[in-house]
């Protein structure tokens, strides 16, 4: 299993800042998750082996945490704020928008791999709302025009 | 990235620096950044807890417990290594204050962790930042990088022969890991359950050792309380409600944002004139005045101070800070069957009252606003939030039970409204959709 040199040096010093080697385990999933596309059985037994913890430990913390994923998404993982600050200002209307543009639901994956569509909870957007997290950027104050216009743009972004 | 807005009622405190650049430890150190830990470092650690308790400041996540309080708790002697930890795993529905100190000012959380860990005793500091706020890690972590590099942190901070150290720590999405002992347990690397209490975290905490766990805008305040002394903080807010805080203004207002006023703040000001009012021409319905998780209150009782106190007296809460505003086109089955869905998929499912009751709720109330409710169901709903306050480990059952009980209560007729197979009032196609699938 290899990760980038970023993600070992990161890896290496977080070690030194507990006093567990377990207590690095949360955040060292999602950045090993942004890297293989997907918490894979490969990257479980490769944490578990580096922290001293069985495969079946990891899986546990993984299914936890809404973030982590075993199965890959699309490369654009769109996450559409409902919760309630969005919902008033039509959070919900924007994500009829991404399944009909996408022609995908909840938890889906478009068949090209590019996008993948994920209603999700409070972002911490509310005042900005409605909001979408596209991967790790921010979209905010959205109408659906905006929204198409930021679909096109990861599109093209993704097939150039 | 969030826009930043501005009134003349504000009293810019913690936001003093926004939009100044003060992510650059140069920029900070120019704007009297770290001057107040260089203070703290030759005060006794009881005049530092003294000054926080004196400034009357309460913990900014929702309890408003007092933060000078909670760091007198931890003790003076013990064999496990004492830590502190700041909580900004932000995620109350309604909330995103935090998102800007960490994008403005994040040497400021640095500081006042390092303040705390003073007072206590503490050679280690943990930030713990939410999964979803990547880029808020990479500003943190750069930052605590720049005060290693210029002596501020490690061994011997500022010459002092004080060791300290400051660490980042990320999420990977849960509401529940806001919850003190769920925090710890997510830093431990485990599945985020609460602990049981007692002992409480100031006792036994992290890896068994003493903790302060305190939230990012509490920790945000600690630097300016240092600086500018607590009778000045104090006399900010009202009586036991020191200083100013970020209030978070969402939902149907013409101008929304997050504002930092006073505390005490009257809400009706709050939401018409520092919110500009409701838009379109509508009429205010209700306000969620602290979080999702703070009970509903009504247009005629909003004439009121937003301070701990107050809140508490008009029967909700003040919470995270998270003002959201409801026009007369909402519906309110609709909103609190979001509400509970919410708390629903976030429950950790430690305990059954909370794992179970979130759930049925979610599915009555999710019949109900699809018109196939029954008249005895709006009881039904009643009684089984009454059933999970007080009764879990970790407060997300009252999280959940709280706001349900006071949409039955005080819009008991709109639930009404949706009885037999009657459409949504405010569903305009007539088929009222459930929320969610």
């Amino acid at each position: 299993m290899k990760f980038s040199d970023e993600f070992e040096s990161r890896f290496a010093e977080m070690l030194s800042h507990y006093p567990t080697r377990r207590s690095a385990l949360v955040p060292t999933l999602l950045y090993a998750q942004d890297e293989a596309g997907a918490l894979t059985d490969e990257v479980i037994a490769e944490l578990a082996q580096r922290l001293d913890l069985t495969e079946l430990e990891v899986r546990n913390v993984i299914s936890y945490y809404s973030m982590l994923t075993t199965k890959p998404r699309g490369k654009y993982n769109v996450q559409v704020c409902t919760n309630i600050a969005c919902m008033l200002r039509g959070g919900e209307e924007l994500l009829d928008r991404c399944k009909k543009r996408l022609g995908i639901g909840h938890k889906g994956t478009t068949q090209d791999g590019l996008f993948s569509l994920e209603e999700v909870e409070c972002i911490g957007a509310c005042s900005w709302a409605p909001a979408v997290q596209v991967n790790y950027d921010f979209h905010e104050n959205l109408t659906n025009a905006k929204m198409d216009q930021i679909l096109d743009e990861y599109k093209k972004k993704g097939t150039q | 990235m969030a826009t930043l807005v501005s009134h003349p009622d504000e009293v810019r405190v913690i936001s003093k620096r926004f939009g100044q650049g003060a992510t650059d430890i140069d920029r900070y150190l120019q704007l009297d950044g770290y001057k107040a830990v260089q203070k703290a470092l030759v005060m006794p650690p009881d005049d530092i807890i003294n000054e926080v308790k004196n400034s009357g400041l309460r913990g900014r996540g929702g309890a408003g417990f007092s933060t000078g309080m909670k760091w007198s708790f931890v003790p003076k002697q013990s064999a496990k290594p004492k830590y502190v930890l700041c909580n900004g795993d932000e995620s109350e529905p309604g909330t995103c204050k935090d998102r800007l100190i960490f994008e403005h000012d994040p040497h400021t959380v640095i500081e006042g962790a390092m303040i705390a860990a003073l007072a206590v005793g503490s050679h280690t500091a943990y930030i713990y930042i939410r999964g979803e706020y990547r880029y808020l890690s990479v500003i943190m972590q750069k930052a605590i990088k720049d005060a290693y590099a210029r002596g501020f942190l490690g061994k011997n901070i500022f010459g002092s022969g004080y060791d300290l150290d400051v660490y980042w720590h990320g999420g990977a999405g849960a509401y529940e890991v806001g919850e003190e002992s769920a925090l710890m347990e997510s830093l431990e690397g485990k599945r985020g359950i609460p602990r049981i209490r007692p002992p409480f975290p100031a006792v036994v905490g992290l890896w068994g050792g003493p903790t302060v766990i305190n939230n990012a805008e509490t920790l945000a305040a600690v630097p300016h309380i240092v600086l500018g002394g607590a009778d000045w903080y104090a006399k900010l807010g009202t009586p036991k409600n020191g200083g100013t805080r970020l209030f978070c203004l969402a939902g149907h207002l013409n101008r929304p944002g997050v504002y930092e006023l006073p505390m005490g703040y009257n809400l009706k000001k709050m939401i018409y004139e520092v919110g500009g009012g409701i838009p379109n021409g509508r009429t205010l319905k209700a306000v969620v005045p602290g979080g999702s998780s703070t009970p509903v209150l009504l247009p005629e009782e909003i004439d009121i101070a937003m301070d701990f106190d107050s809140v508490a007296k008009a029967g909700s809460m003040l919470g995270s800070g998270g003002v959201v505003v409801l026009d007369d086109t909402t519906c309110i089955v609709k909103f609190a069957l979001r509400t509970i869905k919410f708390y629903q998929h976030e429950s950790c499912g430690w305990c059954i009252p909370c794992r179970e009751g979130t759930d049925w709720l979610k599915k009555t109330l999710t019949r109900f606003h699809a018109g196939a409710g029954l008249k005895k169901d709006i009881d039904n709903i009643y009684y089984l939030a009454e059933n999970m306050l007080g009764k879990t480990f970790c407060p997300l059952g009252d999280a959940a039970a709280m706001p349900t009980m006071a949409f039955v209560k005080k819009f008991r007729k709109e639930f009404e409204d949706h009885l037999d197979g009657k459409p949504c009032p405010f569903e305009k196609l007539g088929v009222a959709e459930p929320v969610l699938a």
